[in-house]
């Protein structure tokens, strides 16, 4: 076995367009003779499902509308906390992923003849086969840490199920690295629990919200939407610091276009401002916090004409913002964001946002910070005896989670272990690796190309599945049970339930059949429940209710439980000091800054401008890049690069036209990017949509479509301590068209 | 319609729902999400807005439409009898708010304000969805408190008033300070 530099084990295949939906001659309709058994889902009549969405890690609950077989329509449930009725346009946009021409209809195995690489269309039982084979094969011969998951989609408890069998638990959620990790961590440190979703705060009944850089409205989270419109309404200010005009910062009494990676000097500064005016919360500080001293040792010398030095902001600003969030404390909070991994310093960052919450006393008081509860479902013991696992966690990071089953490694630990050969079997549960932000497009198809085996389950024939031996096609979540949903913490703690609207189109199989007939052909029986439906059954009877009765409403609700203590309640909470940690004893033995410090991060080159980048409200990355309903929008068809009238004008550029990007590494887009002049972004910066710039020909709307952010990524910053990617230390000019 | 844009970040479910709702051809759409920003850095000024017809009590498309396929509901609004209409576009060049387009079918399309909704009781797709809460039915001449509630005290405006049309959407604008 040869793992020589620049071995190659597999060459992209374009699948060619005889194996997915649009070829199959089959109507919407028609193609129900090929549905599954199992689905208690008749198709006579109208009738109204209730389940939840997969459009984004959200998890809204949602009204399936059906119609002679076919969804028709889908609204906001009425029944689920975290929608109440509303929805976001990706919620709605469900069905152009249901009906998308462009899924994957068969599994697929890869062959070479004549030294040609591509695919052929198979049995489920010849691709189950292969993939049982090759996995197990290489746990054998390997160890169980030569294999590895990379996830996202609620559907992956099944894959976690069938690896656990075999002592398999090296999982990871890119999610983590980008988006969610950060925040979790430092609440952790900070607090003695993780964070959650929705993040525990209390928007609708806040006076005053500071947001840093994290676009509320843009990203389009229905629940967090919902409750900053009914602050707005009540009378709440917003603050935010942002280098780009934002959504929410046009609805904000302050923006305050902040230099980029410049936050955590900033936040440092509201806190010097705090505690030398005496407008901090003294008494919550001293009953309830720890490392006050060290604290104001390190942000002494931060005084606004610093920090204004920075940041780019005038120091009266500075002055302003903290005095008046002292003065509408505790109804007052810093946001903890989402999705604001840029510098590799991401855990400090948010560190410093929960210091600031502490030092007004905001926690647990009504408008401030908050922690929603979950829906105590009980597991049922294991039907199978498993292996012990090498591992409880398998990262390097001393700060990654201990407690994640489902997370025990980074993303790009995985991908840089598949470069070594330290993994040599992938199984990429709905990841679209080549365009997920986890160390830049080329890393992660060197990783696919130097692994022994990739098997990935998806539904669009994405960029991954090019690089796959095996593609097992995966009917869609509007056409599978999953597993109950307990994991959103919310004001009504509840348990939602996925159920199929409509059978699996074509011949996709739900991720619990898939996973069971994998774990079977391992020898391996009774680790899943004779049918998905029966698991449910039993789950939802050790809390008291049936499958059938949650049928009904796609949730179980608790009652609304009371967020706010009570004056003189000890906090108890699972820090090492028992307290809030304004200093981290943790950090400080792991060889950390125990508080969080500024440092400065790379400028960009001259003519080269900061690449920052989010989102549109009605698109989630990936995930919805094909879907032809979303994509009708004018808005929604192509990303644009923002760049500041005045660079604009020094690059003689046009609004509208198209250019393409260059990157500090020589890294050229591409395809071209439409232009769009602005007032709305600072000049050192330009801002594009991530999810764009598709190469894969078959998916046939979103190919070409704009530039990809994520080709232009050749630079990340990793946190040290946690694990996070922060790719925002990459720079771009522009290339006019000849 | 009472459209508060002081909460509207313009994420376009209400249009979605509509295309969904009334089964709007690919390509077409009967509301829309405006988003307006002005003023000079760092003092920008930004106001999102889900508009569609305004089904005015003056209305110059009923007027213009030769065949009488436009005109006025019982319930006040304005609607199309698509076997009347010939797809003449007459009232398009009249309407101010360019609210109508023309149905791959033939006829002439437009928000019907869910009128089959309406009579089940129900309200508007795009109300209905709106996570914000920036969409608001009213029947303005049987205003309940929590509309009076809301606009109270705010600056309140109706488009292209000066073409006459008496529109019935208005609009919480998007300049009112916090708390007005």
């Amino acid at each position: 076995m040869s793992h020589g530099q620049n071995f190659s084990r597999r060459d992209f295949i374009k699948i060619s367009s005889i194996f997915l939906a649009g070829s199959t001659a089959l109507s919407a309709g028609a193609a129900q003779a090929f549905s599954g058994a199992g689905s208690s889902v008749g198709d006579e009549g109208s009738k109204v499902v209730y389940s939840f969405c997969e459009h984004c890690f959200w998890r809204c609950g949602i009204a399936a509308h059906v119609r002679d077989g076919k969804v028709y329509k889908i609204t906001g449930s009425d029944h689920h906390p975290l929608s109440q009725g509303k929805l976001c346009p990706r919620g709605t946009g469900g069905t152009g992923l249901l009906y998308d021409p462009d899924r994957l209809a068969y599994p697929l195995i890869r062959e070479t003849k004549g030294g040609k690489q591509f695919y052929r269309k198979a049995s489920w039982d010849e691709a189950i086969t292969l993939v049982a084979e090759k996995l197990y094969g290489i746990k054998e011969q390997y160890g169980p840490g030569a294999l590895a998951m990379l996830h996202h989609g609620y559907g992956v408890s099944f894959f976690k199920n069938m690896f656990s069998q075999i002592g398999v638990n090296k999982y990871a959620k890119p999610s983590y690295d980008l988006c969610c990790g950060p925040a979790r961590q430092a609440t952790v440190l900070t607090y003695g629990y993780p964070s959650d979703t929705p993040e525990g705060f209390d928007m609708k009944n806040s006076k005053y919200m500071v947001f840093f850089g994290t676009h509320f409205g843009e990203n389009m989270h229905n629940t967090a939407v919902q409750e900053i419109s009914e602050g707005i309404r009540n009378g709440a200010k917003i603050v935010v610091f942002d280098p780009r005009f934002s959504t929410l910062a046009g609805k904000a009494q302050h923006w305050l276009p902040i230099k980029p990676a410049t936050d955590i000097a900033m936040m440092q500064g509201l806190m010097h401002v705090l505690i030398s005016e005496n407008l901090y919360d003294k008494a919550f500080v001293e009953a309830h916090t720890v490392g006050f001293g060290e604290l104001w040792d390190s942000v002494k010398d931060m005084t606004p004409e610093k920090v204004s030095a920075i940041t780019d902001i005038p120091a009266d600003a500075i002055r302003t913002v903290a005095r008046e969030y002292a003065f509408h404390a505790p109804a007052a909070f810093v946001h903890s964001g989402r999705r604001t991994n840029w510098y590799g310093d991401a855990l400090q960052r948010i560190r410093a946002i929960h210091i600031l919450n502490a030092l007004v006393g905001n926690f647990k008081m009504p408008g401030g910070v908050v922690a929603f509860q979950k829906f105590p479902l009980v597991q049922p013991p294991p039907t199978h005896e498993h292996p012990a696992y090498e591992k409880e966690v398998h990262s390097k990071y001393p700060f990654f989670p201990d407690d994640e089953p489902s997370n025990t490694i980074a993303s790009h630990e995985i991908v840089q272990q598949a470069i070594s050969g330290e993994v040599k079997g992938l199984l990429i549960y709905g990841v679209n690796l080549p365009e997920t932000m986890t160390l830049g497009r080329d890393k992660a198809i060197e990783a696919m190309k130097k692994a022994e085996f990739v098997v990935a389950v998806d539904v669009l024939p994405s960029e991954v599945t090019g690089y796959a031996d095996v593609v097992l096609p995966e009917c869609t979540y509007l056409e599978r049970y999953d597993d109950l949903d307990n994991g959103r913490a919310f004001r009504t703690p509840f348990v939602a339930l996925r159920q199929p609207a409509v059978p699996p189109m074509y011949d996709s199989k739900p991720g619990n059949q898939i996973a069971k007939m994998i774990t079977e052909k391992w020898g391996i029986h009774g680790a899943f429940p004779p049918s998905v439906e029966k698991g449910l059954d039993k789950k939802l009877r050790l809390v008291g209710s049936s499958l059938a009765e949650i049928k009904k409403k796609g949730v179980l609700v608790m009652p609304e439980t009371d967020l706010y203590r009570k004056p003189g309640e000890p906090l108890n909470l699972k820090t090492p000091s028992g307290k809030v940690e304004l200093a981290s004893a943790r950090l400080k033995a792991g060889g950390f800054d125990a508080v969080p410090k500024y440092t400065a991060h790379p400028e960009p080159p001259t003519g080269f401008y900061r690449m920052l980048t989010g989102r549109k409200p009605m698109l989630t990355f990936g995930r919805t890049a094909n879907n032809r309903f979303l994509g009708d929008l004018a808005t929604a068809k192509e990303n644009e690069v923002w760049v500041n009238n005045h660079i604009a004008e020094k690059h003689s550029l046009e609004n509208g036209e198209y250019v393409h990007l260059k990157n500090q590494d020589g890294v050229v887009s591409e395809f071209p990017v439409k232009v769009k002049v602005t007032q709305r972004i600072r000049t050192d910066a330009v801002y594009m949509v991530h999810g764009f710039g598709h190469t894969s020909a078959k998916l046939t709307w979103a190919h070409k479509r704009g530039a990809s952010h994520n080709q232009l990524i050749s630079r990340t910053e990793i946190d040290p301590a946690m694990g996070a990617v922060g790719f925002q230390n990459n720079f771009v000019t522009f290339i006019k068209e000849a | 319609m009472v459209i508060d844009t002081r909460v509207c970040v313009g994420c376009s479910a209400c249009v979605y729902a509509c295309k969904q709702e009334n089964n709007v051809p690919e390509g077409y759409c009967r509301d829309w999400v405006v988003q307006e920003s002005g003023g000079e850095y760092p003092k920008l000024t930004m106001e999102n807005r889900s508009e569609r017809c305004q089904h005015c009590e003056n209305a110059p498309c009923v007027t213009y439409c030769p065949t009488r396929a436009s005109h006025y509901a019982e319930d006040g609004t304005v609607q199309i009898n698509r076997s009347l209409c010939t797809g003449c576009k007459a009232c398009m060049a009249a309407c101010p708010y360019d609210a109508r387009y023309v149905h791959p079918e033939g006829y002439v399309d437009k928000c019907s304000l869910c009128k089959h909704r309406i009579e089940q009781g129900l309200e508007t797709a795009c109300v209905s969805i709106c996570p914000t809460g920036s969409l608001n039915l009213v029947d303005f001449n049987n205003m309940d408190e929590k509309t009076k509630e809301l606009l109270k005290g705010k600056i309140v405006y109706r488009q292209k008033e000066h073409a006459g049309t008496e529109p019935s959407l208005q609009w919480i604008s998007a300049s009112n300070k916090p708390g007005a």
